[in-house]
């Protein structure tokens, strides 16, 4: 059956719409698969809960270049049951992984903050995993009105 | 490049099973390997891709850093010291380099 141009454009813009669906619709497309990826690798496949990590960031960073951010998780920090390491993915930058920090029952206390680069208005994840293998995860989002990446 | 020289933030003394806020700083100009110069081309990617802190040999919090952090990186985090000693904090260049710092705490 031939298809009218206006019937080809009706299926595109459909296919175009089901795939974009699928994904987080606040992450750019391409960003979305590679930090699914780094997160996988991270919690060895499992799915993060929602709960117990708590990620701060300023909800407008008024310069891309250095915007501070702090990460807390509710743990006993002991030999038996602490956190190992949380991760933080900034979905919209060129390249999502920010930094993992790496805790031990010496941390006292599963907390850390820095400064991080983004690139423009996006989202934030930070992903906990527990000495028991168990995965949480929090989402924040940063308005950015000049962004960070040199240009 | 100016030489990195690491700040530090950490008390002088704490009592046992305190948890303590350590904060560090180093000058490093962080280039993330996106930035282009006035010929357009690429300026190479250079930054502290790793900070430990160690007391008394072990390992107490470390960070696998990406050019995602900003220049002159800044951590905060905490530690638990249970008895007297020497705190120890490294930062690794891309190129190998190692800047260190170390300082002493009384537990009380």
């Amino acid at each position: 059956m031939n298809l009218t141009r206006r019937q080809a454009l009706v299926l595109s813009a459909g296919a175009a719409a089901l795939a974009v669906a699928g994904l987080d619709a606040s992450a750019a497309f391409a960003d979305a698969a590679a930090a699914d990826k780094m997160m996988m690798d991270f919690t060895g496949g499992k799915k993060p809960e929602t709960g117990r990590i708590s990620l701060n960031t300023p909800e407008i960073a008024e310069n891309g270049n250095t915007v501070p951010v702090s990460v807390s998780v509710d743990s006993p920090m002991t030999d038996k049951d602490h956190v190992q390491a949380v991760m933080l993915l900034a979905l919209g930058n060129p390249n999502p992984g920010v930094i993992t920090f790496q805790f031990t029952p010496m941390s006292g206390a599963a907390a850390a903050s820095t400064r991080m680069r983004l690139a423009k208005t996006q989202n934030v994840i930070a992903i906990a995993k527990m000495s028991n293998g168990s995965v949480y995860m929090d989402k924040k989002q940063v308005k950015v009105t000049i962004g960070g990446c040199g240009g | 490049m100016a030489t990195p020289r690491p700040r530090l933030k950490l008390p002088k003394t704490a009592k046992a099973g305190e948890v303590i806020t350590i904060k560090t700083l180093i000058n490093h100009p962080m280039e993330s390997g996106q930035r282009k110069d006035k010929q357009g081309n690429k300026i190479p990617r250079k930054i502290i891709n790793k900070f430990t802190c160690e007391f008394e040999g072990q390992t107490v919090f470390a960070s696998d850093i990406s050019p995602a952090i900003s220049s002159n990186p800044y951590f905060e985090f905490n530690a638990k010291p249970m008895k007297s000693g020497t705190f120890k904090f490294t930062w690794v260049d891309d190129d190998g380099s190692k800047y260190t710092l170390e300082q002493a705490i009384e537990v009380k």
